[in-house]
């Protein structure tokens, strides 16, 4: 964790090793904190939840009962904010939830375009990849090109179906379950499902042992 | 004085020549410290309630720099140019660090102990309009397609296309509006899906679009029955 400006008011003289956007951060936080507009252990209590607490295990466990259970299932596709609500998580980048399911004939993939909207409840902060310029320019236009640089080949039958999330909507994919997973038990279906197969640019992992 | 042209450089759906995907399966948040300050100086100073996440988005896609600034840098200057607008800190005292100038009254502060309620009560942008909307689902719609001299989330690439409306969304805060100051002024929201070969008829690739269809969520200024 990295030590409060604001404990160390010459801090701005002792930074010999400090990189320029280190100093130039270190300076806004400090008059932000001394002009008491922001709580400076609020700061470390966000980072510790983004860093801890907020991540893609959480999307995982959703995708795992939706596999398990269709009463779920049914209700995460008709109302996907209040049944990820269910199992608690919500709120900031996560209040208009759609979940979006794969299937043979169709392949869900979700992008965006003019920043970088991410269901942050379900799967955290975004990856670096997510809001780069290569992956928002491309993903609307050439998405199997993209989909083969993450290493996924889908059958030219399958619809691509690609959500630009322009507004405060966000998509959940729900990837299909991997064959060999008969009888799983859902904690170890959650083990399978990967970050990028809930953004569409990944599928779930094989169960151990399966043929892929 | 004519007003400066609206400028954002943050509309990237459908350029070209920006190279292949740099994917990592897994990846940490932060590479660096000072990008997870920039991330929480960020929340903690829009949860002030000065401005709002429509005017954070104008703030940083129109900064001039944006295509040569890392992730939490484009963050972190549209940061700055927000507290400087908006009178919270002076330019010096953010190079600096030293206040030297009165803090403003602002409406909120958030505290340690409210993060995860505030967290998980977000923002919602849902709210109940008397009209109807004017569209339903499977009705056709033709995108705008001229300029917005404004921030907007209508992407260039999608402006003048024939969709169909595919989702009613509910009616949600207009970030168009929003972004203007001008309030929320809320707005049927639709997922209006495109099909490929209508966004890129001269592709040579078959399958990329002709397999291929995209959606946006639009407000109803955006669209206009076809």
């Amino acid at each position: 964790m990295t030590e409060h400006p604001s404990d160390h008011p010459d801090h701005a003289h002792d930074h010999s090793e400090l990189s320029p956007m280190d100093l130039r951060v270190r300076a806004l936080e400090t008059v932000l904190v001394r002009k008491a507009y922001v709580d400076p252990a609020a700061l470390d209590v966000l980072i510790d939840t983004y860093q801890t607490k907020i991540g893609p295990r959480n999307g995982a466990r959703v995708v795992a009962k939706a596999w398990v259970d269709p009463t779920y299932r049914q209700w995460l596709l008709a109302d996907a904010t209040a049944a990820i609500a269910s199992l608690g998580y919500q709120g900031r980048q996560g209040e208009h939830m759609v979940a979006l399911e794969n299937t043979p004939a169709r392949h869900n993939i979700v992008v965006c375009t003019l920043c970088s909207c991410y269901p942050w409840p379900v799967l955290g902060l975004p990856p670096t990849w997510y809001k780069s310029a290569p992956y928002r320019s491309r993903a609307v236009r050439e998405p199997r090109r993209v989909l083969a640089e993450f290493g996924v080949t889908l059958p030219e039958s399958t619809e691509i179906r690609v959500w630009d999330s322009t507004a405060e909507v966000r998509y959940l994919v729900l990837p299909m379950r991997p064959g060999g997973t008969e009888g799983a038990k859902e904690e170890d279906l959650a083990a399978l499902v990967t970050r990028d197969s809930m953004i569409g640019t990944g599928l779930p992992l094989a169960p151990p042992g399966a043929p892929r | 004085m004519k007003p400066p042209r609206y400028e954002t450089h943050a509309d990237l759906g459908g350029q070209r020549g920006h190279g292949r995907i740099q994917a990592k399966t897994e990846e940490a948040c932060f590479h660096a410290p000072w990008e997870a300050r920039v991330l929480a100086l960020t929340l903690a100073a829009g949860a002030s309630g000065v401005w709002n996440i429509d005017t954070s988005r104008s703030a940083r896609e129109t900064l001039p720099d944006y295509s040569r600034l890392s992730y939490y840098q484009i963050w972190f200057n549209a940061l700055a140019k927000l507290l400087i607008r908006y009178e919270m800190v002076t330019p010096e005292e953010a190079v600096t660090g030293r206040p030297q100038t009165a803090s403003r009254r602002v409406p909120r502060k958030l505290l340690a102990a409210d993060v995860t309620v505030v967290l998980a009560r977000g923002a919602p942008t849902q709210r109940t309009v008397a009209r109807p909307a004017r569209f339903a689902a499977g009705d056709r719609v033709r995108l705008y397609a001229g300029e917005v001299p404004h921030h907007t989330r209508l992407p260039r690439y999608m402006r003048g296309k024939l969709g169909v409306i595919e989702r009613v969304h509910g009616a949600h805060v207009f970030a168009d509006a929003n972004a203007l100051g001008r309030g929320e002024e809320p707005q049927w929201l639709y997922a209006v899906a495109v099909h490929g070969k209508e966004l890129w008829p001269g592709r040579q690739d078959a399958v990329e679009a002709q397999r291929l269809t995209v959606s946006i969520d639009a407000w109803e200024p955006y669209l206009e029955p076809a």
